[in-house]
């Protein structure tokens, strides 16, 4: 089995591009790629691409074909879709295919357009990664659906509201420094308490926003940095999935994600690493209580303590386990398609030292990415770690 | 149109069971006592499929609820509107409150279920009133 290696990365700054089509977006990120790895276009041997709403976003399905053609490939191109976890997913599977020996380079990412819809309709598109029937006709929201997981969350462990807000405060201050992040100012717990209400319990600043952008990885086997001479320093050593019950109602608990726990025990056992071992994470904050419940299910606390870890500060930058020094999908923005590849990339930034907050974490060797789908009904972790 | 539901996909099984609702409402029982909801062919807790129809019972308990204030284009209803998921012992459901402000409903509130037409969408709608 081949080992993989992360070449090259490349994002497109998240935010609102209004104007500017999905293609013109995924083709920024891959060339910006594809030049960050030194590897040639040609030798790119298929696309694994990962986008969620587009046939009702941008009226386009069948969009790999599409976008290997702007990103300039000569290969076929898969279209991944797992809700908010389509680029995770589309990584995963891009890793797979390398460790098989299938194949030597992948591009692999996402995109998503979102801001050229309203906000209802947004609401509307996203509801999608919901039960249709036993949740979207009952009104159930995507922060609807996360409002009823964060009133279950502290009916059973406690917490409140305010330790929410340090959440939103932390990944604020971190995305201040991070070039490609859509909202680059902090905000304090204060502001983000007094933010109107959503879905009670959670206001607007417990959200993540509605955002446009773009990622892309190129993905080579070990045998084919070394023959071609690459510096690709980050490997990704651990991959894992895990799915759950689609509709929350159907889940024997609300207050936690098992599917992001599965996919945390496949994660680590492929890369031979425990919990205690992550020294820096990315998580799927697309709200504050989905940071809470991530930390908790990726073994870094136990239930019920993961609520206070950013007011306690273990999860600041200054913290001894740095949570979404990107900015998370809370400040850095969420182009739900296009989150998961991302986060390997601002990983993989992290781990290399040319990330803004590479000083925080200047001595790190392993660290993990965690891409949930809608309500955490599928979840996939990657470890990535310093291999040289 | 004179129906509303003309264009849209088929969900007999779906529409059927939230109209029994409104008569108390039923749930699929597996041969080893498993809860679900209709339309269904396989338990997914064990894989059985000897499924047969159960009451539901006449009340259940408020698991957890949101007041949402943000609502999808087209659902209807007006925010702000307060959903809830109500554990009903063997299954759970999700629909809208009636009958109850926000401030009325708490995790553990009692509510019976019952069936509406959601006027603007023409689909049926799972709702729950005080019990
Ligand atoms: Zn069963």
């Amino acid at each position: 089995m081949s080992g993989v290696r992360v070449a090259g990365v490349g994002l497109t700054p998240f935010g609102e591009h209004a104007g500017r089509t999905g293609r013109d977006l995924f083709a920024e990120a891959s060339l910006a790629a594809l030049e960050d790895a030194g590897v040639p276009r040609d030798d790119v041997e298929h696309l694994n691409y990962g986008n969620f709403m587009g046939a009702l976003a941008e009226r386009q399905g069948h969009q790999a074909p599409l976008m290997a053609e702007a990103a300039g490939l000569r290969c076929a191109g898969t279209r991944y879709e797992e809700a908010c976890a389509s680029a995770g997913v589309a990584v995963r599977e891009a890793v797979r295919a390398v460790r098989s020996g299938e194949n030597d380079v992948m591009l692999a990412g996402g995109m998503e357009r979102m801001t050229n819809l309203s906000t209802a309709e947004v609401t509307e598109s996203l509801a999608v990664a919901a039960d249709e029937l036993f949740e979207v006709r009952a009104g159930v929201t995507f922060p609807g659906a996360y409002a009823l997981m964060a009133r279950a969350y502290f009916d059973e462990h406690g917490g409140d509201r305010e330790d929410l807000a340090h959440v939103a405060a932390k990944n604020h201050a971190n995305a201040v420094p991070n070039e490609y992040a859509q909202y680059r100012r902090e905000v304090s717990v204060e502001e983000a308490l007094d933010s109107p209400p959503v879905a009670s319990p959670l206001h607007l600043f417990d959200a993540c926003p509605i955002t446009d952008g773009a990622s892309a990885l190129v993905l080579v086997s070990e045998e084919y940095a070394e023959e071609h001479d690459l510096d690709a320093p980050v490997a990704i050593t651990g991959t894992g999935q895990g799915g759950d019950r689609l509709a929350l109602q159907d889940r024997p608990e609300m207050s936690g994600t098992p599917a992001a726990a599965d996919a945390a025990a496949e994660a680590y056992d492929d890369a031979g690493v425990t919990s205690d071992e992550v020294e820096v994470a990315e998580v799927h904050d697309c709200f504050t209580i989905a940071e809470v419940m991530a930390i908790e299910a990726l073994g870094f606390f136990e239930p019920g303590e993961g609520i206070a870890a950013a007011r306690r500060g273990d999860t600041t930058r200054e913290g001894d386990l740095p949570v979404n020094l990107s900015g998370g999908l809370k400040a850095k923005g969420h182009p739900v398609g296009a989150t998961g590849g991302s986060q390997i990339a601002e990983m993989t930034r992290l781990l290399r030292g040319d990330h803004p907050n590479s000083d925080a974490v200047a001595d790190a060797e392993v660290g993990l990415t965690h891409n949930a789908g809608g309500t955490v009904a599928s979840a996939v972790v990657h470890v990535l770690e310093v291999a040289e | 149109m004179s129906d509303p539901e003309a264009d849209a996909p088929a969900d007999t099984g779906f529409d059927d069971w939230v109209e029994s609702l409104a008569d108390g409402g039923r749930f699929l029982e597996c041969a080893n006592g498993h809860g679900s909801l209709p339309p269904r062919r396989v338990c997914p807790e064990c894989g059985s499929t000897d499924l047969s129809e159960a009451s539901l019972p006449d009340t259940g308990e408020v698991a957890t609820f949101s007041e949402i204030h943000v609502a999808p284009s087209g659902f209807g209803e007006d925010p702000p509107y307060v959903t809830a998921v109500v554990d009903f012992g063997p299954v759970r459901l999700t629909g809208v409150v009636r009958g109850l402000s926000a401030d009325e409903v708490a995790i553990g509130t009692r509510v019976r279920p019952d069936a509406e037409r959601n006027e603007a969408t023409g689909n049926r709608l799972v709702v729950f009133r005080p019990a």
